[in-house]
């Protein structure tokens, strides 16, 4: 199994240490390379009504350390957002994405920032990963003007319009229609453009899911449907809220592919290829096998409903980012001491960005009148004088 | 499947226009003829000069409320300015009219397509925009209207119909979260500028399911703007102004008024969407009115005339927001005021305008605002019991009579 075979050769490249920084110089690949290197997927994509791609993947070294660079910045903001959580500096709901970093980080590697990408409420790495930076997230969540939504949003509200990223949506299921129609934009206007419409497998029991399908594939919209199925809508096991838990095979007539979404290049590998499938073919569901680390949010432990050994053992077992250290070991792209400075690097970016954002004001009480409506034709009016409503605060 | 799509001619700014595939009826001239001049008009139909050789005459009001008899003066249609139509054809005129001038505008709903639209609003415009313009969707209120709020946030400007108001229950949380707060949680990121719109209100005999009336029901979601037509001339001017407004609009129809005829400009117009209309100015009490109502009202006006009472009668047209300054204006002036809405008696669009009325004016009000709504009672089938839960002229009359002494 190839997991077992670079297991076994960083325990040699770990005997060697010595040996192999004194010859640091003379390392095969550096990690700007961007020589083509193809590694195996873990494990095979399982389809349905469709032919599964290869599981060889294309990718290369520079690609590689993005891939860990990217996914441990996630990982760092994640882990200092439950920290300020504690320290009551964040409020209200908080749902942390870490374990789930791969799904964000291979999506991106697959697409470009004129393919949409929309989410539910567990957006934060999915904002960073289409160009967001680690300040507006911060500013965002603690409520300063800083943030990506002016402080306005909160964590649930997280969006990116030039990059594409449409949120970031409270209520369970319903970025989905939303989704449809960027999809359905894009095929009205022509352009070559895909949309990944993300959502749990909490939303997978919905009813405007099962209704956007059906239009989707009336339609031949280019809307990839992504169930990140972390087996848990909050407190309740899949196995509990779905009758079929094999959310890949619902679309009936719409195709299917099962992903291992804690392995990077299996995600970027399934990404590139519903983008194919969809600007031919229609819509397509991707179900992403992931787990969360966290609780469903904040104010859940995450432990009440499943075990800390299975926690641990999937930290163990599949971890993304340790899967892509142990991948950039073993190909001699970087050796530990150099991943070990990009996450003291990473996490010094990510202090940076905190103390920068608690910096920043709260926004000004006028704000809570701004962008309710966009000036346009005929809104001048609103108030008995024909100013604008404005309420003076006490 | 893809054969059902013709090519949409979104981006060619040269659609030919072929007059001969309009169902337009009773028009003589079609809409190439036309002088393409945009005026913005005030409600003060008096401020503007051509508005009084138009059709819109302050003083000529319908009493009937479903016209439907031929119009008396048909034998000199050619000489007066202006064209006649039906309120529904002047729904799609200015659908039309603004379909062609921006290929962004598409419509999407039950039937709207091959069918040509349960009231006939969108008859037509499939053959000529194509299925991806005028799109027929599936049986699913909750994310067709998901749908075009997300093509809105990339720059399409989508119609959404419901096919009756009521069933646009089942897009509550679509309006609501994501249709009217959109815009504020993006920080200004993402504008939605969509109209939704159908017809809502008691028809006859519908039963209770189909004569809801949510104007109640949206009128506290932020970020959006509600109005509700009464005229050929209004509905087509709100129509057009909802469409390039870009604040989410919700354009409220009723169903009994879609047959109403009426003479409107062959210029093209658009009406401002936060105005309130002057039907009938007067000096002894302001009634407040909109959609069907104002029929109801003008009717019992006619009536309180012959009694000797001088009724100011202000269709509001917008419900969200009031025109305050038209509406204080009037209450300076008569200092009396009441208000007719087929909206339920609690939570209804008069409950809030009495609030806000009261606010803001309570110094020039002589007596209580009277506030003549429907009854908080699902709208039964049987006739007479329908007559009974929405306001009639005769209950007009006695409240004004009432208010007045």
């Amino acid at each position: 199994m190839p997991l077992s075979r670079i297991a076994s050769q960083s325990h040699a490249s770990n005997l060697l240490k010595p040996l192999s920084t004194a010859l640091s110089l003379r390392r095969s690949i550096s990690s700007d390379s961007t020589t083509p290197l193809t590694i195996e997927t873990s494990l095979p994509f399982t389809s349905h009504k469709c032919d599964a791609p290869p599981r060889a993947v294309d990718t290369s070294a520079s690609e590689l350390f993005s891939f860990f660079r990217d996914m441990a910045t996630m990982r760092r903001m994640e882990i200092s957002a439950d920290s300020l959580y504690k320290a009551k500096l964040i409020r209200g709901f908080c749902h942390l994405y870490d374990g789930q970093e791969a799904v964000a980080v291979g999506m991106e590697a697959a697409i470009t920032k004129k393919d949409a990408i929309i989410t539910a409420y567990r957006d934060h790495c999915t904002f960073v990963g289409r160009g967001g930076t680690l300040l507006e997230v911060f500013g965002e969540l603690m409520g300063r003007t800083c943030g990506g939504s002016k402080g306005k949003g909160g964590s649930m509200h997280l969006y990116r319009k030039q990059d594409s990223f449409y949120g970031g949506h409270g209520i369970v299921g319903a970025q989905i229609p939303l989704g449809c129609g960027l999809a359905f934009a894009q095929r009205y206007s022509k352009e070559e453009n895909v949309t990944f419409t993300m959502y749990g497998d909490g939303a997978a029991n919905q009813g405007q899911l099962f209704e956007a399908l059906n239009m989707a594939a009336l339609w031949d919209l280019p809307a990839i449907l992504v169930c990140e199925n972390n087996h848990y809508g909050m407190g309740t096991a899949e196995w509990r809220a779905s009758k079929s838990p094999a959310y890949y095979k619902r679309g009936d007539y719409v195709p299917g592919l099962k992903v291992d979404g804690m392995d990077v290049l299996a995600v970027k590998q399934a990404c590139k290829f519903a983008k194919e499938h969809a600007l031919k073919n229609g819509p397509l569901i991707l179900e992403m096998d992931t787990y969360r680390y966290h609780g469903h949010s904040m104010s859940d432990p995450g432990s009440t409903y499943r075990t800390r050994d299975e926690i641990s053992g999937v930290r163990q077992e599949r971890d993304p980012i340790e899967r892509v250290r142990k991948l950039l070991l073993a190909h001699d792209i970087a050796s530990e001491k150099e991943l070990k400075d990009l996450e003291k690097q990473v996490r010094k970016d990510v202090d940076d960005a905190i103390a920068k954002a608690k910096e920043s004001p709260m926004p000004d009480p006028s704000e809570l009148f701004t962008h309710v409506y966009v000036k346009g034709l005929g809104a001048e009016s609103f108030g008995a004088d024909r100013k604008e409503v404005r309420a003076t605060l006490p | 499947m893809a054969a059902l799509f013709q090519a949409p001619t979104a981006f060619s700014s040269s659609n030919s226009l072929d007059s001969n595939k309009f169902n337009h009826s009773p028009s003589p001239r079609s809409l190439s003829e036309r002088k393409s001049s945009i005026l913005t008009v005030r409600s003060d139909a008096r401020s503007n000069p051509l508005l009084n050789s138009a059709a819109h005459k302050p003083h000529r009001f319908i009493t009937n409320a479903v016209a439907t008899k031929p119009d008396t003066s048909l034998a000199s249609t050619s000489s007066k300015p202006g064209h006649e139509l039906l309120l529904f054809e002047a729904l799609r005129e200015g659908l039309e009219e603004e379909m062609e001038r921006d290929p962004r505008v598409c419509v999407m709903g039950e039937d709207v397509g091959h069918y040509g639209g349960s009231y006939k609003v969108t008859k037509g415009l499939a053959t000529k925009f194509g299925d991806l313009r005028v799109l027929d969707t599936p049986i699913a209120e909750n994310s067709f209207t998901g749908m075009g709020i997300g093509a809105a946030m990339t720059g399409l400007r989508p119609i959404i119909e419901g096919m009756n108001m009521g069933f646009l229950l089942l897009a509550f949380n679509q309006i609501s979260n994501n249709c009217g707060m959109l815009h504020y949680t993006s920080g200004g990121q993402f504008k939605i500028p969509v109209v939704i719109r159908g017809p809502g209100g008691v028809g006859r005999q519908l039963g209770a399911e189909h004569s809801q009336r949510l104007e109640s029901y949206f009128q506290s979601i932020p970020g959006i703007q509600m109005v509700a037509c009464s005229t050929p001339y209004n509905a087509k001017g709100l129509m057009k102004a909802a469409i390039r407004s870009e604040n989410p609009v919700i354009l409220f129809e009723h169903v009994l008024l879609y047959n109403l005829k009426d003479r409107i400009p062959d210029e093209e117009y658009v009406l401002s969407l936060e105005e309130a209309e002057m039907v009938r100015p007067g000096e002894h009490v302001t009634i407040l009115t909109y959609s069907r109502m104002r029929y109801h009202v003008m009717q019992a006006a006619k009536t309180l005339v012959n009694k000797g009472y001088d009724p100011e009668v202000i269709d509001i047209r917008s419900l969200k927001p009031f025109d305050l300054h038209t509406i204080g204006k009037s209450v300076k002036k008569t200092h009396r005021v009441l208000i007719v809405e087929e909206c339920m008696r609690t939570g209804g669009i008069g409950a809030s305008l009495t609030a806000a009325i009261t606010e803001n004016f309570n110094d020039d009000l002589d007596a209580p605002i009277v506030c003549l709504s429907s009854q908080d009672v699902p709208t039964p089938y049987a006739g007479t019991l329908e007559e009974w839960t929405v306001v009639q002229p005769a209950q007009i009359v006695t409240a004004v009579e009432q208010l007045c002494q």
